[in-house]
C-alpha cells in the first residue's frame, strides 16, 4: 500500500503540529498540516486520510475551557464525516490539547443525550500548567498505538490534564472494554483500576488523574488520546537523562507513530 | 437583556480560586483562614432568552464533569443568593456577601472574544460578552474587605471591584467618534508653560527638545496638530531613540577623561565592528545592531537571531498583564526581523525584591514584591505557552532595591533564512497592518516607559496597562511565515513602543508615508485620530505589501482568520502625512522627526568606592558547612523549579539540554540546547550572565562578570566560544544623575574591551533607564529607590552535534574532578560574603585574553567527548558548584582544597575563600579515570587541577589535605536548595 496519509489538524493556537508532522514523517507516513478553516469549508477533504491527528496546542487558546471551542466545531460541522472516518476503519489520535478535543467532541466516547461529556479533563490538583516527564504503563492492548508496547517515559505539558469519569459506573464500563489504555506509573500488567481515586502520588500522576489515568481508547481501539507528549520523544536527546544514559536509536515515542502508520501495512 | 452565568466547582471538587484567596490572605496577614468561595462567570448581552442560556451553559460554558452553574439576568436575587452559592446548606448561608471583580471597560478580555465567536458557531448571537470573578464572604468587616479587594482580589489599573449585585443593565461597547481637528498653540508658550505641557500631555520631553519642536513650527508659521506632537514625542522618546546612551557624554572615570559623540556606537557597537574586521571572510554576523534584533549565521541555509526587551514600568502596575505583553512584544522582533524570522526559543529574567518582605516595608503604591513575582511567571507561562514557543533559559535575582520597581527582560529567538533576512520597503506599496484591532490599550506606553515611578503612576498611566491575547498573536505567527515563504510582501516590522507612530515612521523613514487612520480596524467606538496613531495595542504588525502581492495575501490571510487593511501607502515624498476621513491632520518632514531632535549633551561621572579588605572576624571564616548550606538556601541560589516546570520548555520538539537536568530532572542547568532544524544535528545555545551585587564595587567588574558568565554558561555545555554572540540589556537608575549615568558608561566601555579580547561580538542591545520609584514615607517625605545597576548579557551560542553536549550533573562514582581556572582572594559581593554580614573585599574580575584560552581549552575537551560532566563557577564558587553536580547526579563528591590553582595569601580565612570566592572563568569538570590523561593534555596551559573525586556515599565531603573543612549529607543540602521557592 502507497504511505499512509496523515492529516494534522491545525486550528488557532495549535502548536505541536510542526513536530508530530516530522514524527509521523520518520515513522513513514505522508503527513500534511490542514488548518481546521479549510475542513469546515470542505469536509470531504478528510477522505484523502487514513490518520487524523489533533495536535497539542491551546486550540482558540484554550478559552473557555481546554479544548471546548474546537471540540464545538466537530461535534457540529464535522461529526458525519469523522463517523464515516472511524467506520472506514481508519484512525484517530489526540495528543494533549487534541484528546481534550476529541474527549469533548464525542469523537473519542460517545456523548450522552443531553450533550453531557461521559467523562473530563479537569485542571491538574496542583492548579497550574506543568512540564515534567512521567512515566507511562499501557494497560490494555486495545488501541492500535501501543501495540507491542509495555512502558514509556514522555513529558506532560498541561494545566487541564486530570481524567475525571463523570461516575463510577462510567469508569467501570471503560475498564470492562479495555479503553484505559494508558496510565501514570508504573503498573504490573493487566491491573486494572476499579477506584475513583488516584492511586499513583504526585508528581509520577502530574495532575491527580483517577484511576491514574493518561490514555482512552474507543471501543474499536483506532481511535484514541492521551495527555502526554510522544512527539517530544522520537530522538534519543530528547529523553532528559540522555547524557546519562547508554545511547539510544530512537525514542520511546516513536513506536505510538510507527504503529499508526504500521497498522496500515 | 443581559445575563449574568456564574460557574462554581461541583460538589465534591477542589474550589482552588478560594484556596488561592485564603492562602494570600493568610499570607498578608489578613485573616488565618478565611472563609471564601469562588466563582468565574460571564456577562453576556443580546436578544437571547433563558433556553437559550441554558443551551449556551450546557454546550459550551460548562463542564458538566466538575462544574455547575447558577445562570440569570442582571438583577435577579438569585445571582446574590449565599444558598445557591454554596453547593451544600449550611446555617451561616445568609451572611455571606457577593463580591464582583470586572475588568474595566477597554481592557482585554480575551476569553470573552472567543467566548463571543464560539456563541455565534452555536448560533447563540450575543452582542457582547465579558468575563467576570466572583467571591463569597461570610460576615467580613468593610475595611477587611476594602483590603483584601486591593491586595488579593483585583487590581485597580485593570479592575473594578463590585461589592453586592451588579447593577449595571448593558455592557459599555464605546461610543461613536466625532471628528474634531486638534491644534496645540506652542508657538506662543514660555519655557514654563512648554515644560507644563511636556508633562501633562505625558509627552516627557526635555525643555530644549521642546523648544525645537516650537522653533520648528514658528518657522513654518503654524501650530503643530496634537497628533503632530505626539509623533515627535514617541519618535524621540528614551524608549524609541536610546538618545540619552546614543548621545553625548562627556565622561570622567577611572578609565580617564572620554567625550562620546555617540556612546553606544562607540562602545558596544564598535566592539562588534572591530571583532568583524578581524574576522574578515570568516565573519558569521549577518545583521547587528541596525534591524528589530540582532542576526547571525547558524547553517548552510539558516541564520539565527536574537533580542531581548524590558518591560520594567508595566510590571511594576500590572505584573501579569506586564509580562505578558513584555514576551508578546519581544517575540514580535524577530518576527519583525528581516523578512520574519521563526521564534523558536524565550528566555526570561527577572529582578525582583525578596518574596518575604514584610508588607509594612512596602511602599504605597507597589504591589507586593511576592505578588509581583507570581504575576509576572504567570504572564510569561501563559503567552509563551500559547505561543507555541520553549522558554528554555532565565535567572531571578533579588535585592531590596528592586521594590516597587521590579525588572522583566523578555527574549526571543529566532531562526530565518539566509535569504530572507533582509527587507526593503518599497514606494508605491500598501501600508498593510494585521492582527489584533486597536483600542485605547497601551496608549502613551513609549513615553511613559521613559519616566520615572511614582506612587501615582498607576492612575496617571493606567492607559498604558495592557494585556496579551496570545492566540491573536499565534494566528499572527503563523500567516506571517506562510506569507514570508511565498513572497507576498517586501517588508515588515512590529508595532511596539509607540504603535503605527512608530512603525509607519521606522519603515518609511527613506520613503515618506500617507496614513489613512479612520481605516484601522477598531476594538470598539469611539478613538480619536491621535488615539488610533499612538495606541500600543499588542499583536499587530505593520507590512510593506506591493499591489502586485495585495491580493494573495489578503486572501492568506483571510483563510487563517487573520484580519489585514490598507491603512495608507508609501509615497516617495521625504513626508509623513495622516489623514482622517480625508481630512488632513499630521504632516511632517520625515527629517524632522528622525534628525530633528536636539543633540542630548550629559555628563558622567565615576569614581568606585575604594577597596578595603573585608574585616573578617573570628567566626566569619568558620562553620564552612553550615555556609554552603545558608547559600544553598539563598534566594538567589535557591532552585526555582517552581518558576521553571510552569513554562513549556519542550515544544516544538527540538530540545536536547533542558533546564532541568540530571538523575531526577532538577538539577540546575547552566544553558539550554535545542535543536531548531529537526532533521539536524546542530544546535543552539541560550545562556545569561548577571550580578547586580557586583555593581556596588564597580561597574566595570560587574559588566565583565556578566559578559564572561553568559560566555562560560554556554561553553559548559558544549558551545563553540568562537561562534557565540551576546545581547546587552542595560537597566539602570535615573541617568540625570552624572554618577548614575558615569557608573553606565564605565560598564559600557568594560562591555566593549572584554568582547574584544573574547571575539565574543555584540549583535543588539536596548537600555531602560529611570528605573526609581518615587513615593512619600507615612511622615510625607519624598523618597526615591532606585534600582541598583542591572546589567544582563545574553548569549546565543553554536554547538556542531549536539550529541557532544554536556550537562552538570555528576554520572559515575570513581571519576576525577577538574577545577580550571584560577581562584583569586575574590570575595567582594560574594554570597558568602552577604550572608556572613562582610562588608568589602575584592569583587571578581576577568582576564580577558586568560579567559579566551581557558574558554577554547574547555571547549577542545568537551568536544572530544573527554568530559562526563560540566559547571560553571558563580554564585557561591566552588563549594555551591560542586554540591549542585553532586545532588543533581544522586552522587556526592570529595574535594581537596590544597590541589586548587590559586593567588590567595595563607591565612586563616584562606579555606573559606577557597571554596567560596567567585573568581570568574572556572569549571569544574567531571572526567573519567581513562579520559584524565588526554583530558590533561587539552588543558595544557590554561590553570587546572585535579581537586577529587565523585563518590557514592550521600556525603559531601570538602577537605584540605587531611584537615576535613566540611561533611555534608548531599540529600540535606539538595533540600535547603529547593525549600525556598518551593510554592504550592
Amino acid at each position: 500500500m502507497a504511505q499512509p496519509r496523515v492529516l494534522i489538524l491545525r486550528a488557532p493556537g495549535a502548536n505541536c503540529d510542526l513536530e508530530t508532522e516530522f514524527a509521523f514523517a520518520q515513522a513513514g507516513g505522508r503527513p500534511q498540516r490542514l488548518h481546521v478553516n479549510r475542513l469546515l469549508e470542505s469536509p470531504t477533504l478528510l477522505d484523502e486520510f487514513q490518520v487524523l491527528c489533533v495536535p497539542g496546542g491551546f486550540s482558540y487558546g484554550d478559552d473557555v475551557a481546554a479544548g471546548r471551542i474546537l471540540a464545538n466545531q466537530l461535534r457540529r460541522h464535522l461529526s458525519d464525516c469523522l463517523q464515516r472516518f472511524k467506520a472506514d476503519g481508519k484512525l484517530i489520535l489526540g495528543i494533549c490539547n487534541g484528546f481534550q478535543v476529541l474527549l469533548k467532541s464525542g469523537v473519542l466516547l460517545p456523548l450522552q443525550d443531553d450533550g453531557a461529556v461521559p467523562a473530563t479533563l479537569a485542571w491538574n490538583d496542583s492548579g497550574r500548567f506543568e512540564d515534567r516527564w512521567v512515566p507511562l504503563t499501557v494497560s490494555s492492548n486495545q488501541s492500535v498505538f501501543f501495540q507491542g508496547i509495555d512502558s514509556m517515559y514522555l513529558p506532560v505539558a498541561h494545566a487541564e490534564g486530570k481524567f475525571v469519569p463523570a461516575n463510577a459506573s462510567g469508569l467501570a464500563k471503560l475498564v470492562a472494554n479495555q479503553q484505559v489504555v494508558l496510565r501514570y506509573g508504573t503498573h504490573p500488567p493487566n491491573d486494572m483500576p476499579t477506584a475513583m481515586s488516584a492511586s499513583v502520588a504526585y508528581p509520577d500522576n502530574p495532575n491527580g488523574s483517577l484511576a491514574d489515568i493518561a490514555g482512552v481508547c474507543d471501543e474499536t481501539g483506532r481511535v484514541c488520546g492521551l495527555m502526554p507528549h510522544p512527539e517530544r520523544h522520537v530522538d534519543p536527546t530528547h529523553h532528559p537523562q540522555w547524557t546519562r544514559r547508554t545511547p539510544q536509536k530512537t525514542g520511546d515515542g516513536m513506536r505510538v507513530f510507527q504503529n499508526a502508520i504500521g497498522y496500515f501495512a | 437583556m443581559l445575563w449574568e452565568v456564574d460557574i462554581y466547582p461541583a460538589a465534591g471538587q477542589l474550589n482552588r480560586a478560594a484556596s488561592d484567596v485564603r492562602s494570600a490572605a493568610a499570607t498578608l496577614g489578613i485573616h488565618d483562614d478565611l472563609p471564601v468561595l469562588a466563582a468565574h462567570g460571564y456577562l453576556v448581552q443580546g436578544d437571547l432568552d433563558q433556553q437559550q442560556l441554558d443551551r449556551m451553559v450546557r454546550e459550551l460554558l460548562v463542564d458538566n464533569v466538575v462544574e455547575r452553574a447558577v445562570v440569570a439576568p442582571i438583577g435577579d436575587p438569585r445571582l446574590v443568593d449565599p444558598a445557591l452559592a454554596h453547593s451544600s446548606a449550611r446555617d451561616d448561608a445568609s451572611d455571606w456577601q457577593a463580591v464582583h471583580v470586572l475588568p474595566k471597560p477597554g481592557v482585554m478580555d480575551p476569553v470573552a472574544q472567543s467566548a463571543l465567536a464560539a456563541m455565534a458557531d452555536l448560533d447563540l448571537q450575543a452582542d457582547a460578552v465579558r468575563t467576570l470573578r466572583k467571591y463569597w464572604f461570610a460576615a467580613l468587616p468593610d475595611d477587611t474587605l476594602r483590603l483584601l479587594a486591593a491586595k488579593v482580589l483585583a487590581n485597580d489599573a485593570i479592575e473594578q471591584v463590585v461589592v453586592g449585585p451588579l447593577a449595571f443593565d448593558q455592557l459599555e461597547l464605546g461610543a461613536p467618534y466625532e471628528f474634531e481637528l486638534i491644534r496645540v498653540p506652542i508657538r506662543a508658550l514660555d519655557d514654563d508653560a512648554l515644560t507644563r505641557l511636556s508633562r501633562e500631555g505625558q509627552l516627557y520631553l526635555s525643555l530644549a527638545e521642546m523648544r525645537t519642536i516650537q522653533e520648528h513650527f514658528r518657522q513654518l508659521k503654524r501650530d503643530p496638530t496634537d497628533v503632530e506632537l505626539e509623533t515627535v514625542a514617541q519618535t524621540w522618546s528614551e524608549h524609541c531613540s536610546h538618545k540619552t546612551l546614543a548621545g553625548r557624554i562627556a565622561y570622567q572615570g577611572p578609565d580617564g577623561a572620554r567625550q562620546f559623540d555617540n556612546m553606544l556606537k562607540e562602545t558596544i557597537f564598535a566592539a562588534t565592528g572591530k571583532i568583524r574586521a578581524a574576522l574578515g571572510p570568516d565573519d558569521w554576523c549577518v545583521s547587528v545592531f541596525a534591524d528589530n534584533a540582532g542576526i547571525v549565521r547558524f547553517d548552510e541555509q539558516n541564520n539565527v537571531v536574537f533580542k531581548v526587551e524590558t518591560h520594567n514600568h508595566p510590571s511594576a502596575l500590572e505584573p501579569y498583564g506586564g509580562a505578558n505583553t513584555g514576551i508578546g512584544g519581544v517575540i514580535r522582533d524577530p518576527l519583525g526581523t528581516g523578512l520574519g524570522a521563526k521564534p523558536i526559543a524565550n528566555t526570561d529574567v527577572f529582578c525582583f525584591a525578596p518574596p518575604d518582605t514584610p508588607e509594612s516595608e512596602v511602599p504605597p503604591g507597589a504591589l507586593h514584591p511576592r505578588r509581583v513575582m507570581q504575576g509576572v511567571v504567570a504572564g510569561v507561562r501563559d503567552y509563551g505557552n500559547r505561543m507555541g514557543i520553549p522558554t528554555v533559559n532565565g535567572a531571578i535575582y533579588f535585592d531590596p532595591r528592586y521594590l516597587g520597581n521590579p525588572l522583566v527582560y523578555c527574549g526571543n529567538v529566532g531562526l530565518i533564512l539566509h535569504d530572507k533576512s533582509f527587507k526593503e520597503p518599497v514606494a508605491g506599496d500598501h501600508i498593510v497592518a494585521i492582527g489584533g484591532r486597536t483600542g485605547r490599550d497601551g496608549i502613551h506606553g513609549a513615553t511613559f516607559s521613559s519616566a520615572e515611578l511614582t506612587h501615582q503612576s498607576e492612575s496617571l498611566s493606567g492607559g498604558a496597562v495592557q494585556i496579551g491575547n496570545a492566540i491573536t498573536e499565534k494566528m499572527l505567527l503563523d500567516v506571517v511565515l506562510e506569507a514570508r515563504d511565498r513572497g507576498l510582501y517586501h517588508a515588515i516590522t512590529d508595532c511596539g513602543a509607540g504603535g503605527f507612530s512608530s512603525a509607519v515612521g521606522e519603515m518609511g523613514e527613506h520613503i515618506g508615508a500617507e496614513v489613512w487612520l479612520e481605516r484601522a480596524p477598531l476594538k470598539y467606538d469611539g478613538l480619536s485620530y491621535t488615539e488610533i496613531w499612538i495606541s500600543e495595542a499588542q499583536e499587530r504588525m505593520v507590512l510593506s505589501v506591493g499591489p502586485d502581492q495585495w491580493e494573495a495575501f489578503s486572501a492568506l490571510c483571510q483563510a487563517e482568520g487573520v484580519e489585514a487593511t490598507i491603512i495608507g501607502k508609501f509615497v516617495p515624498t521625504g513626508r509623513l502625512k495622516l489623514k482622517y476621513a480625508e481630512q488632513e491632520v499630521a504632516d511632517l518632514t520625515m527629517s524632522f522627526l528622525h534628525d530633528g531632535r536636539p543633540p542630548v549633551v550629559r555628563e558622567a561621572t565615576y569614581a568606585p568606592p575604594p577597596v578595603v579588605d573585608i574585616a573578617w572576624s573570628e567566626t566569619a571564616g568558620a562553620n564552612l558547612g553550615e555556609a554552603l548550606r545558608v547559600i544553598l538556601g539563598s534566594l538567589n541560589v535557591a532552585s526555582k523549579h517552581w518558576v521553571i516546570r510552569q513554562y513549556d520548555h519542550e515544544v516544538q520538539g527540538g530540545s536536547v539540554v533542558k533546564p532541568l537536568v540530571g538523575a531526577n530532572n532538577d538539577g540546575p542547568s547552566d544553558a539550554a540546547v535545542l535543536r531548531p532544524v529537526l532533521s539536524s544535528r546542530r544546535g543552539i545555545v541560550v545562556a545569561c550572565g548577571m550580578n547586580p551585587a557586583y555593581g556596588d564595587f564597580d561597574t566595570h567588574h560587574m559588566a565583565t562578570s556578566a559578559i564572561d558568565e553568559a560566555v562560560r554558561n554556554c561553553v559548559a555545555v558544549g558551545a563553540d566560544p568562537t561562534r557565540i554572540a551576546i545581547l546587552d540589556n542595560f537597566c539602570w537608575g535615573n541617568t540625570d544623575r552624572p554618577q548614575t549615568l558615569g557608573s553606565l558608561v564605565r560598564a559600557a566601555i568594560a562591555c566593549h574591551d572584554l568582547a574584544v579580547e573574547l571575539g565574543t561580538p555584540f549583535i543588539s542591545g536596548k537600555d531602560s533607564l529611570n528605573n526609581e520609584f518615587s513615593y512619600r514615607d507615612a511622615e510625607d517625605r519624598a523618597r526615591s529607590i532606585s534600582i541598583p545597576p542591572s546589567l544582563l548579557i545574553s548569549a546565543l551560542g553554536q554547538i556542531d552535534d549536539v550529541g557532544r553536549a554536556v550537562t552538570m550533573d555528576l554520572k559515575q562514582a570513581g571519576n576525577s574532578l577538574y577545577l580550571v581556572g584560577t581562584t583569586h582572594d575574590e570575595m567582594g559581593g560574594s554570597h558568602f560574603a552577604q550572608i556572613r554580614g562582610l562588608a568589602g573585599g575584592r569583587v571578581p574580575q576577568v582576564n580577558g585574553p586568560q579567559a579566551r584560552k581557558t574558554f577554547a581549552a574547555v571547549h577542545s575537551a568537551i568536544a572530544a567527548g573527554l568530559v562526563r560532566a560540566c559547571h560553571d563557577l558563580s554564585e557561591g564558587g566552588l563549594a555551591v558548584a560542586v554540591a549542585e553536580m553532586a545532588f543533581a547526579g544522586g552522587l556526592a563528591a570529595s574535594v581537596d582544597v590544597a590541589e586548587i590553582p590559586n593567588t590567595v595569601d595563607d591565612g586563616t580565612h584562606r579555606d573559606a575563600v577557597l571554596l567560596f570566592s567567585e573568581s570568574n572563568t572556572r569549571f569544574v569538570c567531571e572526567v573519567a579515570p581513562e579520559s584524565a590523561a588526554e583530558f590533561e593534555k587539552h588543558l595544557a596551559g590554561v590553570a587546572h587541577a585535579r581537586i577529587g573525586s565523585v563518590t557514592d556515599d550521600g556525603q559531601l565531603v570538602l577537605a584540605s589535605g587531611k584537615r576535613v573543612l566540611a561533611t555534608q549529607s548531599c540529600d540535606e543540602l539538595k533540600a535547603a536548595w529547593q525549600a525556598p521557592l518551593n510554592w504550592s
